[in-house]
């Protein structure tokens, strides 16, 4: 087990973002307190899942610096990103890049591809001279299974959904991050291409040592690729830990609902027939559980009281009234569970994490 | 080359509208160059030609009141006009872009006091301010004053509607994506928003020097344009002081008039035509 | 399940559209043929560019120029469409055949209320209803999906995706249809509201004693949801079968490479793909048009274009099956 750097690459630190109403409206909670640690040195990749409003793409955004926290920091190699100088800013740039989920509005209709990806060759000085530039190129599009001469000097319109975001991976590969943020890469791409792509990310990982944080509403491909995974569930963290023991044995009541509403190519069908009739209802706010309003395992306290976050294994969390009896984990003190190294800070009281 | 050539013939010919201002400015400004080499531009000036009469073969325009050739006025004065309409409307246009430009993109403080600037220009009646303008100004004005007078209210309207577009397209996830490239600020704006919007630009351009070439023709009918020079509305201005029409010069003001429509088709069917190119939702299917 | 009609409730012949293009002409169908019993969930399966969403607009002949019908008959209870004018076409849509389009979700109208434009079906096909009747078939029609009466007097953007999906359903069968097309209902929504909204279309489908035609890629989905399934790939349909069998036993290499797409949540670092890309429909290879992405191609698959055969109960298009 390979020794933990002590200042993480990246590091969110309790951050949570609210979102102003408008027109009177009250305020939108797209995140509650989360933290989050990305070690410099040991790669991992993080699964992100939850629907739609869970917060998910606000975590992207706050990861990558492209929208401010309105609570707790989000920090690159232990300075606040709000406090970057300009050339810790370029060395931010460099470490930690983001694929996307649109393989289309990500590329500049005017230029052609190629664009794309001397873009940040330029702007980082990755090569000394065209040729050298050409070759690095050539490299990156060949180690996601593209062929330079079918993809450069094309237009964006005349490649295939599933070409667009290859190179979108291609060019994340070019700066050799230490982390890639992955916003739904797979979603709109066609099912038979998703496995070469979610396998090129699995490759970044284990060949090139690149992080990935790896957000979708799609459990099946996270169990497929990530080593962690975080659910989160209408802002709130609701479990965490590592993907086997999540998925093979899933305890929080919204873990196990999203497994179970995962249609499978099986015969003898099941499927509908477990659709309860459940429906979310309007936001609890922040007195109770976010879950409790369609919860199978809903109890009295649970309407008005937040459940902590509880460690039920070295490195499982669950945020449920159900497992009260484990000790209880400070909201801040997540990363332990999702890190490798897999020691217990020792318990403490019971402290619900905070609500911003 | 000929590739090029050809497919710039086969889009003319999908573009009807295009095409068609083309061709009407392409005819003026033939219709100008080869009649500056067959007439004498001094013509234009008062007393060359005797006074009054109607078309014929010595003057195929007629003369007016003051003695000039109005072949010679048509051909000197064309130009003129259109100088000012390109001069004003490429100074309003370039402003507005500068302005819309740094608005959207920057937001905040500075967004909102090129916005309010603008609303409030373009709720004072824009005529109403150059006439003012116009007469503030001591002594007569030359045809490059004019433009710069209408210039001065023509990158309202522009402004808000390139800032328009930029709200929108700095949305986009390339605007997001050369962020994380380490672009800066006005690198976007030039590398990456800039080229989306050059045809609407183009759009804006040939309205705006439209505009401006009314705007002005509408201060000199007023009189209050250069006065020596035979700019069409000059022309118009002096048609109107001697009651031409009631008079039944009817050549007089029939030229101009037949010039003026022409531009402003020519002008009209080019932003169709531009329109187009800018949004290919309206192409029609080859 | 009621069997009210003998025969078939939709037969698609031999269908085959074209699209022309400066390069060349383009079948976006090709000889496609299958029929649908009453109250039958069918499903087609198929990924970008296989032809599905031409294959449902064919039907209800919304294809427009550069695109047209080359050859093939549409049967509605028997009935032929292809000789339908205008005006009876139009009134079939929606009344005898209803589509839910893609992404219709977000093709709702944001301007009106979704009462409203379900009153709008009405109006367009002639119902002239009083307004407590109207109200009163809209409540109804809304309660089908599972959504409260208070939603006829929102707009769209108050909807949750979910929400707005069924209300798309609620607006699909509102004249009563016998068939319902739904093009990639879910596609947008996870998992949970996407049985939510399958659910509500199955109860709905019960109902009405309707047949479904259910357009997607995602195989689960299809295993859990229909009884026979049309797997089309380059405009052909390449194999049609009951669902138990195509799962049980696919037997043409791309079905079986769908299924092995699928992300299972039993073993992990099993993701499988297809190489290569789906091929562009203007330069189709020669033979079968799989046959440069199959891992069990041989020599004839690239000479000869195989013929869809019959085995049983299923029906293939290839050499090797």
């Amino acid at each position: 087990m390979s020794q933990r750097s002590s200042i993480p690459l990246i590091e969110a630190a309790d951050v949570s973002k609210r979102f102003a109403g408008r027109f009177g409206r009250e305020s939108t909670l797209a995140l509650a307190g989360l933290s989050l640690a990305i070690d410099a040195e040991t790669p991992s990749i993080i699964a992100v899942v939850g629907e739609s409003g869970s917060g998910k793409t606000t975590l992207a955004r706050l990861l990558l610096g492209l929208a401010e926290p309105s609570g707790g920091t989000v920090r690159y190699r232990g300075t606040d990103l709000r406090r970057l100088g300009h050339a810790e800013r370029l060395a931010f740039r460099r470490d930690v890049q983001a694929i996307f989920q649109d393989p289309y509005g990500v590329y500049n209709p005017f230029y052609r591809v190629d664009h794309v990806l001397w873009t940040p060759v330029r702007r980082f000085r990755l090569a000394g001279t065209r040729t050298a530039a050409r070759e690095l190129i050539g490299t990156a599009l060949r180690a996601v299974g593209l062929r330079p001469e079918e993809i450069l000097g094309r237009f964006p319109h005349q490649l295939s959904g599933g070409q667009r975001q290859r190179v979108m991976v291609a060019r994340a590969l070019l700066l050799r991050p230490k982390l890639i943020v992955a916003d739904e890469p797979v979603s709109m791409v066609d099912a038979s291409l998703r496995a070469t792509i979610l396998a090129s990310l699995r490759q970044l990982k284990d060949e090139h040592g690149i992080s990935i944080v790896y957000i979708t509403h799609d459990l099946a491909t996270a169990y497929q690729v990530s080593d962690k995974i975080l659910v989160l569930y209408r802002a709130h963290v609701v479990e965490a830990g590592a993907i086997e023991q999540v998925v093979d044995a899933p305890q929080h009541p919204y873990t196990q609902l999203l497994i179970s509403a995962i249609p499978r190519a099986e015969t003898g069908r099941q499927w509908l027939a477990s659709e309860d009739g459940r429906r979310a209802g309007p936001p609890v706010g922040d007195a109770g559980c976010c879950f409790a309003d369609r919860c199978p395992q809903v109890r009295a306290g649970c309407l008005n009281r937040p459940p902590g976050l509880h460690r039920t294994a070295p490195q499982r969390a669950v945020a449920c009234v159900l497992y009260r009896e484990h000790p209880a984990l400070l909201a801040d003190a997540l990363p332990e569970v999702l890190s490798d190294n897999g020691a217990v800070t020792g318990s403490a009281a019971p402290i619900p994490p905070r609500f911003v | 080359m000929r590739g090029a050539v050809g497919g710039i013939w086969r889009y003319l010919r999908r573009n009807p509208s295009l095409t068609l201002g083309v061709t009407l400015l392409a005819a003026l400004g033939l219709f100008v160059v080869i009649g500056g080499l067959a007439v004498d531009i001094e013509d234009a000036r008062p007393l060359s030609a005797p006074t009054l009469r109607p078309p014929s073969w010595d003057y195929p325009f007629g003369t007016d009141r003051q003695g000039r050739d109005l072949l010679a006025v048509i051909i000197a004065g064309t130009p003129l006009t259109l100088r000012i309409g390109f001069i004003a409307g490429f100074l309003g246009v370039g402003l507005g872009t500068v302005l819309g430009f740094i608005a959207a993109y920057y937001r905040g403080v500075l967004d909102a006091v090129i916005r309010s600037v603008a609303d409030i220009g373009l709720t004072v009646p824009g005529l109403l301010v150059l006439i003012i303008i116009a007469v503030s100004i001591k002594g007569t004005l030359t045809v490059n004053q004019m433009a710069i007078v209408v210039a001065s209210l023509a990158w309202l309207y522009p402004t808000r509607t390139i800032r328009a577009q930029v709200l929108s397209l700095r949305e986009r996830g390339y605007v997001e994506v050369a962020l994380l490239s380490g672009m800066s600020g006005p690198e976007i704006i030039f590398l990456e928003l800039m080229p989306n919007l050059l045809p609407y630009l183009a759009a804006t351009l040939v309205n705006s020097v439209a505009a401006a070439i009314l705007a002005s023709i509408g201060l000199e009918v007023l009189g209050l344009g250069p006065i020596d020079a035979p700019t069409l509305g000059m022309t118009l201005y002096w048609v109107n002081f001697n009651a031409a029409m009631i008079n039944g010069w009817w050549w007089w003001w029939l030229a101009p008039t037949v010039v003026i429509v022409t531009v402003f088709l020519g002008l009209f069917f080019l932003t169709v035509g531009l329109d187009e190119i800018a949004n290919p939702r309206l192409r029609r299917s080859a | 399940m009621t069997v009210e009609q003998s025969g078939p409730v939709l037969q698609v012949e031999c269908l085959r559209v074209a699209f022309e293009h400066p390069r060349g002409l383009v079948r976006a169908v090709d000889d496609v043929s299958f029929s649908l019993l009453p109250g039958e969930r069918f499903g087609l399966a198929g990924e970008s560019g296989s032809g599905k969403s031409t294959l449902a607009l064919a039907i209800l002949r919304m294809i427009k120029p550069p695109g047209h019908i080359e050859a093939g008959d549409v049967r509605f209870l028997g009935a032929s469409l292809a000789g339908l004018d205008d005006e009876r076409i139009r009134a079939l849509r929606l009344a005898g055949i209803a589509l839910v389009p893609q992404g219709s979700m977000n093709s709702l109208n944001p301007v009106l209320r979704i009462g409203h434009q379900i009153a709008d079906a009405f109006v367009d096909h002639g119902l002239r209803l009083g307004r407590e009747e109207t109200e009163g078939r809209i409540a109804a029609l809304l309660s089908e999906v599972g959504l409260p009466a208070s939603v006829a007097r929102m707009y769209p953007h108050e909807l949750s995706g979910g929400m707005k999906q069924r209300a798309c359903i609620a607006i699909a069968i509102c004249l009563r249809p016998k068939v319902i097309i739904a093009d990639e209902p879910t596609s947008a929504l996870d998992v949970v509201v996407q049985r939510q909204v399958m659910a509500t279309l199955a109860r709905v489908q019960r109902d009405l004693g309707a047949a479904v035609i259910l357009i997607g890629h995602d195989m689960g989905l299809m295993a859990q949801f229909v009884d026979r399934l049309g797997v089309m790939y380059a405009g052909r349909l390449v194999e049609l079968a009951p669902i138990d069998k195509i799962i049980a036993r696919p037997r043409h290499p791309y079905t079986r490479a769908l299924i092995a797409s699928l992300p299972s949540l039993e073993r992990r670092s099993t993701l499988a793909g297809i190489p290569g890309l789906a091929p562009s429909l203007l330069e189709l290879p020669a033979g079968c048009a799989f046959h440069p992405r199959c891992g069990l191609a041989v020599e004839r698959c690239r000479r000869e274009r195989p013929a869809v055969r019959q085995i049983e109960d299923a029906a293939v298009a290839c050499h090797l099956a």
